[in-house]
């Protein structure tokens, strides 16, 4: 039964990192620059889930937290440039 | 990988299988559908519903690898869950504010 969740794992490494390959391209080719943010947070929930496969393989919960720390810091980037897209300054006096 | 019994590895392929299709198929929205409103949606399946098929897989196989019950893969899921539509809120707000700006005439160039 190990083989067949081995298999899982290496078929939903490869499956997430054709959508990284997607994302990426989103973000080099995107027209406008709200396509760009969108395409950088679809970037980071993408390389959480790799992080989260690799714990998933290789049984620790060392990629746990930097999986957390990813998810934390993809949503304060996203917000940031967001912020600033739409009022033009991030943090307001 | 450590000898994971048979209760918890087929439901957890199963689940990243899943999960992992999601993804691929979120993305490949994001990549192909036509303007931005239409972009927003796809990559919410694969930040929702894959990452909670992930999540759900890397709970039942790290409990049976450590013989005991981790839910602390719950904490990612309820962070996601409470911040990606807030990104989503504040995306969408400056997509229609800079189609707005750029659609009226004015001495201010974005």
């Amino acid at each position: 039964m190990n083989t067949f969740l081995g298999f899982a794992v290496s078929f939903a490494s490869l499956c997430v990192t054709l959508a990284m390959l997607f994302a990426l391209a989103r973000l080099f080719l995107g027209p406008s620059a709200q396509d760009r943010v969108l395409a950088l947070d679809t970037f980071y929930v993408n390389g959480m889930l790799i992080l989260l496969m690799l714990g998933i393989r290789s049984a620790s919960t060392a990629y746990f937290d930097m999986a957390l720390l990813i998810a934390l810091f993809g949503f304060v980037g996203s917000m940031a440039l967001g912020k600033f897209l739409l009022r033009g300054e991030v943090i307001e006096p | 990988m450590t000898d994971i019994p048979t209760w918890a590895a087929l439901p957890a392929g199963v689940l990243l299988i899943g999960g992992g299709l999601l993804t691929v198929i979120g993305s490949f929205g994001l990549w192909r559908l036509p303007n931005f409103f239409a972009r927003m949606h796809p990559p919410a399946m694969g930040n929702t519903l894959g990452l909670g098929c992930v999540l759900i897989a890397s709970m039942l196989v790290t409990s049976a690898a450590t013989a005991r019950p981790v839910i602390h893969e719950v904490l990612i899921t309820l962070f996601v869950v409470m911040t990606a539509p807030v990104t989503a809120m504040t995306l969408a707000r400056a997509a229609i504010y800079r189609r707005d700006r750029r659609s009226q005439p004015g001495p201010r160039e974005l």
